[in-house]
């Protein structure tokens, strides 16, 4: 005779309510002070990013030589303010375009990229990692081994290989990074993957008949997801920076399009006499990375209870 | 041991063949070529020039020519620079860019593992929370924000400090003259001190939990000595692994340290090379910085086994 055993009837009799590791994962997470001040600071430069025609009276590309690099008004010092063209609340740059706008489109640029290329990065290196740690063996020992022999490579040295090649295109430029940094994403999936190949759900999955990609999609991949937020959150930031260093070397982004990057390249230039055009694009790029770290700190401990 | 540098050895090889492959053929397909000037040239020049840059033979035959000379060590002409091969500019380049990136990694070193001691010694303390939160702006603050603005303080502006005069050459190199490396090794520095400290910290703070340090604790054990003979050593042991990242952090940091302080290195030369399409510059720093780091993960991976026998007898 079997007793059948009443999980349920259970569940009510102690009025236990079931915790899921993301139920927990978000409690930690909103307590963690840091973290949540860093969504908000995020998603106020996000916001602002995508309103930003609404917000300023100028275009990003309109050029006005009567105030050339004009300090916004309320800038302490002998600078010149833009009263006679309105107000700049950031200034203007050095062909008189008003560097409130341009902040806010280079932070679009700054975002869609890290947005874009990180997942172009989660697909290549989720798939490549999953791919390799479930395939085990010889197929494994290759794949892994094309991905040391790529990270011998200072990632920098190919992105601009990559931007020459795909002569500065905007969207490629997207890809190109994300081509490039999905080496660590491939190599924590194959890590978390070769752990979990054995256990007994997988086998039995397999057991059960289903096949060798669906196991990996429907089996694998939600079990490796959590190391995989907690190191996307901090692709994120990798990826602006990336584009921001190229920019800055004058092989990104062309003008009139700008971002932070080239901001702050021609910002540098003209540091002495208009120091705002370097401390505005620098404040706001160094907000975003911050909050990134933050948020990938936040994600990481909540997510991860090991290595609290 | 030998048998395990043996091996590593031979593991490099290919690694180096694959990256020599792989950009040598990524960089042929790009877009326009490195004599492409807006004066269209007459064409049996343009054949004349193709023909005595091997331009004009089958690509396969041109990567074989490359391999060759890249056995003996000869990277090729420089297409832009005239009268210079690309060995001879990254020569020229190599001690600038050493010296900088060897001061910049000595200095990481020391001050990565101190505030990385210091914080783990004083976890969830305020120095901790004070260490950390520096190490992060370290991170999140990209170099070529930093190097500017230290230009502006102590280049532009100028700093006294009790009547001395602290101001530092804004820029040039001056045959590595002390002033002049203090502000790009500084800079270079920054983003690895705050790597390390974190990485350290984070490992100290595993080690100071563990049973060999409590035991050594038990035993009555004078508190320093723990730390700095049982502690510190086993802590160190991951930053060995970082080495070799570590010095390609320095590389890339390198390309904007000496482009902002106008410093003749290697990196000044990678980025006009890539500006200006000089397909055997860039092949050639890329693959003279790949072997350079193929080579430092191999020193790293046989000091890791030095260090802990237990890599040595795996597989």
């Amino acid at each position: 005779m079997s007793i059948a055993f009443d999980d349920t009837a259970l569940d009510r009799a102690f009025d236990v309510q079931g915790r899921s590791l993301w139920v927990d994962g978000r409690r930690r997470l909103f307590a963690n002070r840091a973290a949540v001040a860093s969504m908000i600071v995020l998603a106020a430069i996000a916001l602002a990013a995508i309103l930003a025609p609404l917000l300023s009276p100028y275009a990003y590309d309109s050029i006005d030589y009567s105030v050339i690099s004009c300090a916004p008004d309320w800038w302490p010092g002998d600078a010149i303010a833009c009263r006679a063209g309105g107000a700049h609340w950031f200034g203007t740059d050095a062909v008189g375009r008003d560097l409130f706008i341009r902040v806010l489109y280079g932070a679009r640029v700054s975002l869609a990229v890290g947005i874009v290329a990180t997942l172009v990065s989660l697909l290549i290196g989720v798939g490549y990692g999953a791919l390799a740690g479930f395939a085990g063996r010889r197929v494994d020992a290759v794949m892994m081994r094309f991905v040391d022999v790529l990270y011998s490579l200072p990632y920098i040295f190919l992105v601009i290989v990559l931007m020459v090649i795909f002569n500065r295109n905007f969207y490629l430029t997207f890809v190109a990074i994300g081509a490039v940094e999905w080496l660590t994403m491939a190599r924590i999936v194959r890590g978390e993957t070769l752990s979990i190949r054995h256990k007994e759900f997988i086998e039995a999955a397999r057991a059960a008949g289903v096949g060798r990609f669906a196991t990996i999609g429907r089996h694998i991949i939600p079990n490796v997801v959590s190391p995989v937020v907690v190191y996307m959150s901090l692709t994120i930031p990798n990826v602006i920076l990336a584009e921001s260093f190229v920019s800055f070397l004058g092989l990104g982004i062309q003008e009139p399009l700008t971002s932070w990057g080239v901001l702050i390249s021609q910002g540098a230039d003209q540091m002495e006499a208009a120091p705002w055009m370097l401390m505005f694009p620098s404040l706001f790029m160094a907000a975003t990375l911050f909050a990134f770290n933050f948020i990938g700190d936040g994600l990481r401990d909540a997510l991860d209870p090991r290595d609290r | 041991m030998p048998g395990f540098i043996f091996r590593r050895l031979l593991g490099a090889i290919p690694t180096l063949l694959v990256i020599v492959t792989l950009s040598f053929f990524v960089m042929r397909l790009a877009p326009g070529g490195p004599f492409d000037t807006q004066r269209r040239l007459p064409p049996e020049i343009e054949r004349n020039i193709a023909a005595a840059y091997h331009l004009d033979e089958p690509l396969v035959e041109q990567y074989f020519l490359y391999l060759d000379r890249l056995v003996h060590f000869d990277l090729g002409p420089s297409y832009r620079t005239k009268d210079f091969s690309v060995s001879e500019l990254i020569a020229e380049g190599l001690p600038v860019s050493a010296r900088l990136g060897f001061s910049a990694m000595a200095l990481a070193l020391v001050f990565g593992i101190g505030f990385g001691v210091i914080a783990a010694l004083r976890q969830n303390r305020i120095t901790d929370y004070a260490v950390m939160s520096l190490a992060t702006t370290g991170i999140a603050i990209p170099t070529f924000v930093i190097a500017p603005v230290l230009t502006l303080i102590f280049g532009v502006w100028g700093v006294r400090l009790f009547g001395v005069d602290l101001s530092l050459p804004v820029g040039g190199w001056n045959n590595g003259a002390l002033a002049n490396m203090i502000l790009p090794v500084a800079v270079l520095a920054l983003p690895e001190i705050a790597v390390i400290a974190r990485l350290v910290r984070a490992s100290m703070v595993e080690v100071l939990r563990s049973n060999f340090v409590r035991t050594a604790r038990a035993k009555g054990l004078p508190y320093r000595v723990v730390v700095l003979r049982h502690a510190l050593p086993a802590a160190l042991l991951p930053l060995v692994s970082y080495l070799g990242p570590a010095f390609a952090g320095l590389l890339t940091g390198s390309l904007v340290v000496e482009r902002i302080f106008g410093i003749p290195g290697i990196g000044r030369y990678f980025v006009e090379g890539a500006v200006n399409r000089d397909y055997t510059l860039v092949l050639g720093v890329v693959i003279f910085y790949a072997a350079f780091i193929i080579l430092l993960n191999l020193i790293a991976d046989i000091l890791y086994a030095v260090l802990d026998p237990r890599v040595r007898y795996a597989r």
